[in-house]
């Protein structure tokens, strides 16, 4: 069993930690949740929970990144993305401080707490800020990577994470490019392009739609803002349709980024969108979740399906 | 350290030079605030050329004291100070809130030397001074941060996390100055949000608190003093104030937050200040 990107992302802390001493962690008293705990143990000096005040918590994120610091603030994804979203916008977006917005409990993850835990609507809200950049992770491999990354670049990000566990795609130790979305399936037909577990979704569609002769691609978009335009611009012309896939609301997220790439180019390829249509959700286990919102393998098979409908 | 006659003189010199420069400034701009502007003047003039460490030659030099003005509105102020401090050209404080000035309507790091925080946004500053105190401290400098808020400005929920944190984690190298001049945007303090006794908020929240006449430079220059030699705790000087201070029809009006200067009142402010 793989480990979940909360644990992955716990480790990828410590070890970063343990190589840069100027990394300091911040919590809104959610440690146990998010992982950052685990970070804590090993570095208590460095470890500041706030108690539960996300703006707080993301200001003082700033005042840490003006003096050298590289402030990894965590919380829930839904709360991170509004709560924090003054003090991101005042310190990270207009005056570039390299705060890392660390966002748990992506999408639904955090299922059976319900919708005011969810959280489908926070990449439309980060990837709105000037100079923010906006990551998904997509795996638990890539999710190492990215906070590597993290501390490496020195730009206000927003990392989405996750409660739960997902498909594994890459093998530890990958490495991706900033920017670049990587294909994770190549195919003929039609490109899906997703982020996050929906990712591991789309291969797992385009194993099966294969089975009936259907050459489905498939576009980790895990960077959502650097977005990879060249690639949609490739995949649309060589595949000729294009179906976006997110744990997210299908406004303003990866879909509509995508959907804005397209747009400008006057690309003119037929798009389906599998995300949440403009609605929250319920609680309820992880899976059936998904199932029941369209946001799991079937939907990325029946927007297959109608998006070809529509290919000339 | 206790301010000679000699020091204080030329401190108070300052403060008149600020002033009127700042009443140019704003009615030649027709835009920019004057009100709290006028009642922080001390406060600034006393941190800048009596207290804090700086270097203006080498802003971000990493030894350096922080001065962070949380309420980012009083910039033009600001302004003054950082352009006397020898930060920027003097003169280019003629170009306040122009079209592609480096002097923002409200402070911004990435535009003009020696600002520490882009604000403007009230209720963060304090959030954010707690981040570079602890961030210090990690490095084992002696920095001090100094975060000026005004009193509207807490109204803000975040001041008051802001406050909690800082008595958590022991941030005794920072210091806030409350620019106390009892007027907000719409009206006094009193009528628009009660503050209530200040000093016994920030007290139960744990500060060490340090009442002050702000427009008192020794009384100031005294008070970081006493802020510096208490351990374990922030401090926070609650400076009273004069919202509009020195020009007597702006005085204590809260229709002077953020007003143009007409022509007439223009003449009647430059010549009480001269």
């Amino acid at each position: 069993m793989a480990k979940s990107i909360r644990e992955a992302y716990g480790d990828a802390l410590l070890a970063c930690g343990r190589e840069n001493p100027d990394i300091v962690v911040l919590d809104a008293d959610v440690s146990g949740s998010t992982k950052s705990s685990t970070f804590k143990k090993e570095f208590p000096d460095r470890f500041f929970n706030v108690g539960i005040a996300e703006a707080n918590m993301t200001a003082m994120a700033a005042g840490f990144a003006s003096v050298g610091k590289i402030p990894f603030a965590n919380t829930f994804a839904a709360f991170i993305s509004t709560l924090g979203l003054l003090p991101a916008r005042a310190f990270g977006s207009y005056s570039k401080l390299p705060v890392k917005l660390m966002g748990a409990y992506g999408g639904l993850s955090d299922a059976f707490d319900g919708p005011s835990h969810h959280s489908v609507e926070d990449i439309a809200i980060m990837r709105s800020l000037p100079n923010f950049k906006v990551y998904v992770a997509s795996d638990a491999a890539q999710t190492h990577w990215l906070v590597r990354h993290a501390v490496e670049d020195h730009a206000p990000m927003y990392v989405r994470l996750s409660r739960d566990v997902f498909p594994d795609l890459y093998a530890p130790g990958e490495s991706f490019l900033d920017g670049k979305g990587r294909v994770v399936r190549e195919g003929r037909d039609i490109t899906v392009i997703a982020c996050g577990i929906l990712t591991g979704f789309a291969a797992e569609a385009a194993d099966d739609l294969a089975k009936e002769g259907l050459s489905v691609r498939v576009v980790d978009m895990f960077c959502i803002k650097p977005l990879d335009t060249e690639l949609i611009l490739a995949c649309a012309a060589e595949t000729g349709a294009i179906v976006t896939a997110e744990e997210h609301s299908v406004i303003g997220g990866l879909g509509g980024a995508v959907c804005e790439a397209l747009g400008e180019a006057g690309a003119g390829v037929p798009v389906g969108r599998v995300g949440l249509s403009d609605r929250h959700a319920e609680c309820g286990p992880y899976k059936k979740l998904l199932a029941k919102y369209g946001l799991d393998k079937q939907a990325v098979i029946s927007a297959v399906r109608a998006t070809l409908a529509r290919k000339i | 350290m206790q301010i000679t006659a000699q020091e204080r003189e030329k401190l108070e010199a300052l403060c008149k030079k600020f002033r009127r420069k700042l009443i140019d400034v704003l009615h030649a701009k027709q835009t920019g605030h004057p009100g709290g502007s006028l009642s922080v003047c001390e406060i600034l003039v006393s941190l800048y050329f009596h207290q804090a460490r700086l270097n203006p030659k080498d802003p971000r030099d990493p030894a350096r004291d922080r001065i962070v003005l949380s309420k980012g509105h009083a910039a033009p102020m600001l302004y003054l100070a950082l352009a006397e401090k020898g930060f920027f050209p003097y003169e280019e404080i003629d170009t306040l809130r122009d079209f592609e000035t480096r002097l923002q309507g409200h402070p911004s790091t990435k535009d003009t030397p020696g600002v520490e925080l882009s604000t403007g946004p009230l209720g963060l500053g304090l959030s954010a001074s707690v981040g570079m105190a602890l961030g210090l401290r990690l490095d084992g400098s002696g920095a001090r941060v100094f975060t000026i808020l005004g009193d509207g400005e807490l109204n803000e929920g975040t001041v008051w996390e802001g406050a909690m944190s800082a008595v958590k984690f022991k941030a005794d190298n920072l210091t806030a100055i409350l620019d106390w001049n009892g007027v907000q945007l719409d009206g006094t303090t009193a009528d628009i949000m009660p503050t209530g006794d200040i000093g016994a908020k920030f007290a139960a929240f744990g500060w060490n608190c340090i009442p002050c006449d702000g427009h008192d430079l020794s009384a100031l220059c005294a008070a970081y003093d006493e802020a510096a030699s208490v351990k374990g705790v922030p401090s926070i000087i609650l400076a009273r104030t004069v919202k509009g201070k020195g020009v007597s029809f702006m005085e204590g009006k809260n229709t002077w937050h953020g007003s143009p200067i007409g022509d007439a009142d223009y003449q009647t402010a430059i010549a009480e200040l001269a």
